[in-house]
């Protein structure tokens, strides 16, 4: 789960990381300038990146002017998504930028510490024998000669060097504490006075480990209205932009479902992944999402090795009948129980072919939209 | 030989009277695997299919002398049973649960490496070996029997790939579900190293995806093997930053797309197959 700005800046906070004084606004007139001083900068609260150099952030000297930014931001779309709130920030006196991540390395199995003194640019655009990048043994986190290292490398002064040090042991708190898949403090500013604080702020915490933080249980999400049904009941769903709705049991499967498919010249609208269930139930319920997701045909490719073949096709049945379905629905069935799932399929009306090529093909034919 | 599992590994079932632990631990059974014990504290003294429970790892790997566990426990749960495990002296531990959190997955996997324990997931259908032993869910039916070695990062697709190999008059040696998530015990190069010193393992299939770079380190290894390998690659067509299903299956800031996977493994000489079902096909054009 992806946290806006504001949201990642409070946890910031909750650690003892200097963040810059600001107000949240969600109506350009609640904001009445007291709170902060002149000049300040006006940041839209979405969830995309590179939100700098499509407009979403904006500066201004007083209160008219700040209103008057606070409100076309309000009504305007950043690289496709709606700003519904804007974070108002106290203008830093920058004398310096550099860059603080710690994200996961899967490769190396532990989480990587990294640090620039090119702040404020994509990491990802920083040479890398300007990046200081360490490794971090869960077991001891952030040790002093790490502190010691990164400072160096940094070509830190001493007094930026022990507050930088503060915060890297801060944020490394927590990644760890607030299961974390991805930290960044990018820039972290070293103003003209000397204070370091983090002008921005990334979070990504862990979708798995939820069940330990309700503090962040109905934050608002990057999902469709669809993609948020199906993630309370449970069902792996993405929303793509073709038509052809594809229905499968495992992720690998249904991702080659997509693969075959635009092989042929088809172009999946849906990615739904049952999971190892045959519970008709279960079934039930993602045929009905995916009905209302309105592909032009729905391609339900299933495997079954434990899964029974004739339950999920039982759930297919039920789910057309309930739902009034008249999307055409093409399904190749394989494995425990085939014969038997298969007349159940024909005997609702549905397409059921022994190959995936077979029922690709036919997906497309009958989708052709 | 096989790799991993055999004929002499002596398993635990950890959540053994769970509605998994059951209905796996059958069919582990009738797949004549030699499962010496379940765990489920609490339900010390009783029995499931004949096999003891006890209420400890401590105490059953005493009593059994087991050498490998299995982990069917709610995601929550699963880091106490690991940690469990690797203190009761277990060689192999496959933890088959999904949605385990990735930071308990980095403390099970780092503590793992300090004490030389062999981890195979999480988030994995486990491990087969045809004829000698299962320790996993992976459905027994389809397997059979021969030379030839799997390793994937799915399930579903996985047994989809084997079905096909069996069907196709082949049989296998091993297979290795890896797991989803991103944070892993056992990767593409270990399981290559250990396919490469195996007598029994003549080809290897790899069956990858979306999502960090481990088949681009396996087509590091695969320059230096002579054995033929095989992949298929899955999500060619996922959108970025999308989660496909698996934890681990995104392609984030550009890294770990399909075509990246396909062009490495290509240059170092695997074949890699267009479709999953193409896979069978290819070892007998080559071998």
């Amino acid at each position: 789960m992806k946290l806006y700005e504001y949201k990642a800046k409070e946890v910031f906070a909750k650690y003892n990381i200097p963040v810059p004084k600001s107000v949240v606004v969600l109506e350009a007139d609640e904001f009445k300038g007291e709170e902060l001083d002149f000049p300040v900068v006006i940041k839209s609260q979405v969830l995309v990146g590179g939100r700098g150099k499509a407009g979403g952030i904006k500066f201004a000297d007083d209160l008219n002017e700040a209103r008057e930014r606070i409100d076309v931001m309000l009504n305007s779309t950043i690289k496709g998504c709606k700003v519904k709130k804007v974070l108002v920030e106290e203008k830093l006196d920058i004398e310096k930028e550099i860059y603080i991540g710690i994200t996961l390395d899967r490769s190396a199995s532990a989480p990587l510490l990294l640090a620039s003194a090119e702040g404020g640019v994509e990491i990802e655009t920083v040479p890398e024998e300007k990046l200081f990048k360490k490794h971090i043994t869960p077991f001891l986190g952030i040790q002093p000669f790490i502190l010691r290292n990164l400072s160096a490398k940094l070509r830190l002064s001493k007094e930026e060097g022990k507050k930088i040090s503060k915060i890297v042991s801060a944020l490394y708190a927590l990644f760890d504490r607030e299961d974390a898949e991805l930290v960044e403090i990018n820039p972290l500013v070293i103003t003209s006075q000397g204070e370091v604080i983090a002008a921005d702020a990334k979070l990504i915490i862990d979708n798995d480990a939820l069940f330990r933080h309700p503090e962040y249980e109905g934050l608002d999400e990057d999902l469709t209205p669809l993609e948020k049904r199906a993630k309370q009941k449970g069902i792996a769903f993405i929303q793509l932009d073709g038509d052809i709705g594809v229905i499968a049991n495992g992720a690998g499967l249904t991702m080659a479902t997509l693969d075959n498919l635009s092989f042929h010249g088809g172009k999946g609208g849906v990615f739904l992944d049952l999971g190892g269930t045959d519970d008709p139930e279960k079934v039930k319920e993602a045929i009905l999402l995916m009905k209302d997701a309105e592909p032009s045909v729905i391609l339900l490719n299933i495997f079954g090795g434990i899964t029974k073949c004739d339950t999920v096709a039982i759930g297919v049945k039920d789910a057309i009948e309930i739902g009034k379905i008249d999307i055409p629905v093409v399904a190749r069935i394989k494995g425990l129980n085939e014969e038997k799932a298969k007349k159940i399929l024909r005997n609702a009306g549905i397409v059921a072919v022994d190959t995936i090529e077979q029922a690709v093909k036919e997906a497309i034919t009958l989708g052709g939209r | 030989m096989a790799i991993l599992v055999d004929q002499n590994t002596r398993l635990i079932i950890q959540g053994i009277t769970g509605h998994q632990g059951i209905f796996h631990a059958k069919a582990m059974l009738d797949f004549s695997t030699n499962v010496v014990g379940g765990v489920t504290p609490g339900k010390g003294g009783e029995n499931v299919h004949g096999i003891p429970v006890f209420n400890s790892m401590e105490e059953a790997v005493e009593q059994t002398h087991a050498n490998t566990s299995i982990i069917l426990v709610p995601a929550r749960f699963a880091k106490d049973a690991a940690f469990e495990a690797m203190d009761s002296n277990i060689k192999i531990l496959v933890i088959i649960t999904e949605h385990i959190p990735f930071h308990d997955a980095l403390d099970i996997i780092t503590y793992a490496k300090f004490k030389k324990i062999r981890v195979i997931g999480p988030n994995c259908p486990g491990v087969v070996s045809p004829g000698k032993a299962k320790v996993g869910i992976m459905p027994s039916k389809i397997f059979r029997e021969g030379n030839v070695g799997i390793v994937s990062r799915s399930g579903t697709l996985t047994y989809e790939i084997v079905n096909a190999i069996t069907e196709h008059g082949l049989g296998q040696s091993t297979c290795i579900g890896l797991g989803g998530d991103p944070i892993i015990g056992t990767s593409f190069v270990d399981a290559l190293q250990m396919f490469d010193g195996d007598d029994d393992t003549k080809e290897i299939v790899l069956v990858g995806e979306i999502g960090g770079s481990a088949e681009e380190e396996a087509a590091e290894y695969i320059k230096e093997m002579n054995k033929p390998v095989f992949a298929y690659i899955a999500g060619q067509t996922a959108p970025p930053g999308k989660r496909m299903g698996h934890a681990g299956a995104i392609v984030s800031r550009g890294k770990g797309t399909a075509q990246s996977k396909i062009e490495a493994l290509r240059k170092a000489g695997a074949d890699v197959a267009k479709v999953p079902e193409d896979i069978p096909k290819l070892i007998t054009e080559k071998c």
